[in-house]
């Protein structure tokens, strides 16, 4: 059966619009209410609340947990200091990408992992012969994300300690009313926010504290469908939307390399040895074939394929997630991912895959859309990602 | 009286009836003779006690080839195939271990089990699902043999290396070892909870008689898995009415196209003359012309009874004599006042709707195996049981159950050979079996029918018991599937040819003999 995680009596309590979906095989909100838009609203300028628990989250421990993550991640773990926490991509031995997810250094030797899929078994592949602890604490961690502008002062009024000096991707210990946790100035919307890491048992606990002290900052319990809008906003992928697990991959042509997702940034080639090196080295040597870029539909053409049949443009107001093809230069360019009305920018916004000769920005590439059951194609731009970057992200 | 047809079809098993309807799709004149009262071979549903309806022998429908679905429009004949969802395994400790087609629920369970094993599952399917597309092509094709020159078996063989050649070194390695392996020692690289490898194991022993630690046993680990690839066309699952009415609705087609069929037809021999095949001579001394006479019997039974070895080159009657059959799987159909209440779900469930199997270690299904090869029937078989009746009520009265039990090992030559006594004995050790772990199981029973490898000779004429027409064991596979000059659906007489599960790709109720069977002649014909 589909699990419910530790904050489901509360959750199932709020959610009036009974828009349930699955996560890792978990039970989680779609919205609470119904619709989601308040709860997309409540990230930008006050305080949403998700709970993120159905996170893969690993507990690596010893003298070799940072050699290990080193091994496994494209990122150079040995040299993270304490606190610091890496998003970073992992590949396969072809230079692929498996997973995307976080590592926090939560001291020397210890180190928590996130990831979206499934990663005990890989993990304890590329641990033979290193003194290392590897420990599933999916279940036994609880999680809940605090995003938005009010997140800080919501946090500070039930912590103990100052929060002031949490810089982004950073970590502490912390206690919440009384419950031990530790916050990353982490997230996936982009946004001023954190994410609180506690034992399952105090769970609701720290709920109540929340929702109680975030009272009057506007703190608003949020689900999916909100949070999907936000991390388009924040250009920020999605595995099994955006891009294909290389272990879940099909065939060849499924699979993505980091360089081709954006995140070449994260890849330390400097670190002598992780898998996938070989293969990430000389294709960055050589230049990815594909880069994953930011879409901004064109508003006239848009409104003009509509008009065309006496109707006022359609928006996307849900997030969606299919394949929508992309053209440039009379051939396929490419295609985007996921995309939707962006009710902040007031943009129609786009995630897509392109052929590295049409990613620059500014390129006029052409979006397929339906209008009317027919299949039109839109003018769109290529533009940078993030959509919405906002200072407080990081200040 | 005498009449001619352009094909007679000998046997109207499954296949014999996929065959007839694809030939009288083509527009021959066909006709299918059948020595029982009713269609289907081992594919049948019987009100075996009154107002229960068993399949009696085959009870699922594996792998029954889609393009046969779509080609011969079963659905539009009464085919309906209900989804069988999961595998339970009860243990002797009160636990069991369930296996779901939900990607969530079954991760969730076989976390419950082993983390590490609920994380390799992922990946052994992606894995099998790999090489499931690598090895099915080879279903669809009439098996080239490499000894020959003949320049359509050459091309043949040229087709078949360019497609090994497509799998890359690494699948092609990985096919080298499913071939080679048991199913034990391959499942061993991947798991480590043993009622997990002894059930994915016991695919790899169905019908033959090998344990799980017998080399050449992996590769029909890839069955389930061919399977899956098919998942939208639910080829796995339940007939609705039961198998019968798998052969109900073949029988059907073969009929709209004008295929006659004829019921308490036996036959005694093939007509041979000047080495061609030109007809068949019933038991009551009828005898009816054909151009062509096409077998769905067993090679055995095909060519040593009804063609006769005089007729027949004698290193190809020596082949026939060597191919192995060696019946090793019975069959209990219960008739229940009431559901059985397994210990280890006490309130019972969704999982009593999948199947249900008694295997909980490897050890256990090789011992079992054990008996067997010294020629006892197994006192803790393995058993594979569905209950019908919980997908289509019209199986039994209201709140009634019929029980579907395969039964491995019960070896054809038993020591002291089958009698009635020893079936009711192997009955008990079935019943026996069960009831270690639903305890209400046989106060519950309405009616019980045993059957054993002896009973599904005589009743079916399978040589031995075999439910597959022969081993599937690689030995006789694919071009040596019966025999070196017998395969590809041809045979040393002119005009005869085999379109039963002693074909390539043999056995299950896949069709795949047939429809390939009727492609050769109708290749020949044109």
């Amino acid at each position: 059966m589909l699990k419910t995680t530790p904050f489901h009596p509360r959750i199932a309590a709020l959610c009036k619009s009974h828009a349930w979906r699955r996560w890792a095989g978990y039970v989680v909100a779609s919205s609470y209410e119904l619709s989601h838009e308040r709860e997309y609203h409540a990230i930008r300028v006050a305080a949403a609340l998700f709970d993120i628990s159905p996170l893969y989250k690993y507990l690596v421990r010893g003298k070799d947990a940072a050699r290990l993550l080193d091994r496994v991640v494209t990122r150079d773990v040995v040299r993270a200091s304490i606190g610091q926490v890496l998003y970073t991509p992992w590949c396969d031995g072809s230079g692929k990408v498996l997973d995307d997810g976080t590592v926090a250094r939560l001291d020397e030797s210890t180190f928590r992992m996130t990831s979206a899929d499934p990663g005990l078994r890989w993990l304890e592949e590329n641990a033979l012969g290193l003194e290392v602890a590897i420990e599933d604490v999916s279940e036994s961690t609880a999680a809940l994300a605090l995003q938005g502008p009010n997140a800080r002062a919501i946090l500070q009024q039930v912590s103990e300690s100052d929060l002031a000096g949490l810089k982004y991707f950073r970590l502490v210990p912390a206690r919440l009313r009384g419950v031990p946790v530790t916050i990353s100035r982490t997230g996936y919307t982009g946004d001023l926010g954190y994410e609180i890491w506690l034992d399952a048992a105090h769970a609701l606990e720290l709920w109540d504290a929340l929702i109680d002290a975030g009272a009057g900052h506007g703190i608003t319990p949020a689900g999916m469908l909100a949070l999907d809008l936000a991390r388009i906003e924040a250009g920020l992928m999605l595995i099994d939307v955006d891009y294909v697990s290389a272990r879940k991959a099909l065939i060849e042509s499924q699979k993505s390399s980091p360089f081709e997702l954006g995140l070449g940034w994260a890849v330390d080639l400097r670190k002598e040895r992780f898998v996938g090196r070989t293969a990430l080295a000389e294709e960055a040597r050589r230049g990815p074939q594909w880069q994953f870029v930011g879409l901004e539909v064109d508003w006239n053409s848009l409104e003009h394929l509509y008009a065309e049949l006496g109707l006022a443009p359609q928006l996307p107001g849900v997030a969606w997630r299919m394949s929508a093809p992309a053209y440039a230069g009379g051939e396929q360019a490419g295609y985007a991912t996921s995309g939707g009305w962006s009710p902040l920018l007031k943009r129609y916004i786009a995630l897509a895959h392109l052929q590295s000769r049409w990613a620059a920005a500014g390129t006029l590439v052409e979006m397929e859309v339906t209008v009317e059951h027919r299949r039109k194609r839109a003018t769109a731009r290529v533009v940078p990602r993030p959509f919405f970057d906002p200072e407080r992200k990081r200040a | 009286m005498s009449r001619s047809f352009d094909a007679i079809v000998i046997g109207g098993g499954h296949n014999g009836l996929v065959c007839a309807a694809y030939l009288a799709r083509a527009g021959k004149r066909v006709l299918v003779l059948e020595r029982r009262e009713h269609v289907g071979g081992a594919a049948v549903s019987e009100e075996v006690f009154p107002g229960f309806r068993f399949s009696v022998f085959s009870y699922v429908v594996s792998l029954l080839r889609p393009e046969i679905i779509r080609e011969l429009d079963l659905p539009r004949h009464g085919l309906h195939i209900l989804p069988l969802e999961s595998t339970l395994t009860p243990l002797a400790n009160g636990d069991y271990l369930a296996q779901w087609n939900d990607h969530d629920q079954n991760r969730c369970e076989l976390a419950r089990h082993s983390l590490r094993d609920a994380e390799a599952y992922e990946e052994y399917g992606r894995r099998m699902h790999h090489m499931a597309r690598a090895v099915k092509p080879l279903l669809a094709m009439a098996p080239p043999d490499p000894a020959s020159l003949d320049p359509r078996e050459l091309l043949g063989l040229a087709r078949l290396g360019a497609h090994l050649r497509g799998l890359g070194s690494a699948r092609f390695h990985e096919l080298c070892r499913l071939m080679t392996m048991s199913s034990a020692d391959y499942l061993d690289q991947w798991f480590e909870c043993e009622p997990l490898k002894a059930t994915k194991s016991a695919s790899g022993i169905i019908g033959t008689l090998a344990g799980p630690r017998s080399p050449g046993t992996a590769f029909v680990l890839l069955h389930h898995y061919m399977g899956e690839l098919d998942g939208v066309f639910r080829a796995w699952g339940f007939a609705k009415g039961g198998n019968g009415s798998v052969s109900e609705a073949i029988a059907a087609a073969a009929r709209s196209w004008g295929a006659e069929i004829r019921t308490n037809a036996a036959v005694a021999r093939v007509r041979v003359e000047g080495g061609r095949a030109t007809g068949v001579v019933l038991e009551d001394g009828e005898e009816i012309h054909a151009r062509r006479v096409v077998s769905n019997a067993d090679p055995r039974r095909t060519f040593l009874e009804m063609v006769g070895e005089k007729h027949l080159p004698a290193d190809f009657v020596a082949a026939i004599r060597r191919y192995r059959f060696r019946g090793s799987s019975g069959k209990v159909n219960l008739a229940l006042g009431e559901l059985p209440r397994f210990t280890c779900l006490p309130q019972g469930g969704a999982a009593l709707r999948g199947a249900i199997s008694i295997s909980p270690s490897v050890e256990y299904l090789e011992r079992a195996y054990d008996e067997a090869k010294y020629g006892e029937f197994s006192r803790r078989p393995y058993l594979d049981m569905v209950i019908p009746s919980l997908l289509d009520p019209s199986m039994a009265p209201p709140g009634k159950h019929v029980m579907s039990i395969f039964v491995q090992y019960a070896p054809y030559r038993l020591n002291g050979g089958w009698t009635d006594a020893r079936r009711e004995a192997f009955g008990d050790a079935v019943v026996d079996t069960i009831a270690e772990y639903a305890p209400n199981l046989k106060s519950s029973i309405l009616h019980r029918q045993v059957i054993t490898p002896a009973d599904i000779e005589r009743t079916l004429g399978l040589s031995e018991g075999n439910i597959f027409q022969g081993e599937l064991s690689l030995q006789q596979m694919f071009f040596l599937r019966p025999a070196a000059a017998g395969s590809r659906y041809r045979t040393p007489i002119q005009d005869l040819f085999l379109c039963g599960a002693g074909t390539h790709p043999g056995g299950g109720v896949m069709g795949a003999s047939g429809r390939n069977a009727a492609r050769a002649i109708l290749g020949e014909a044109a």
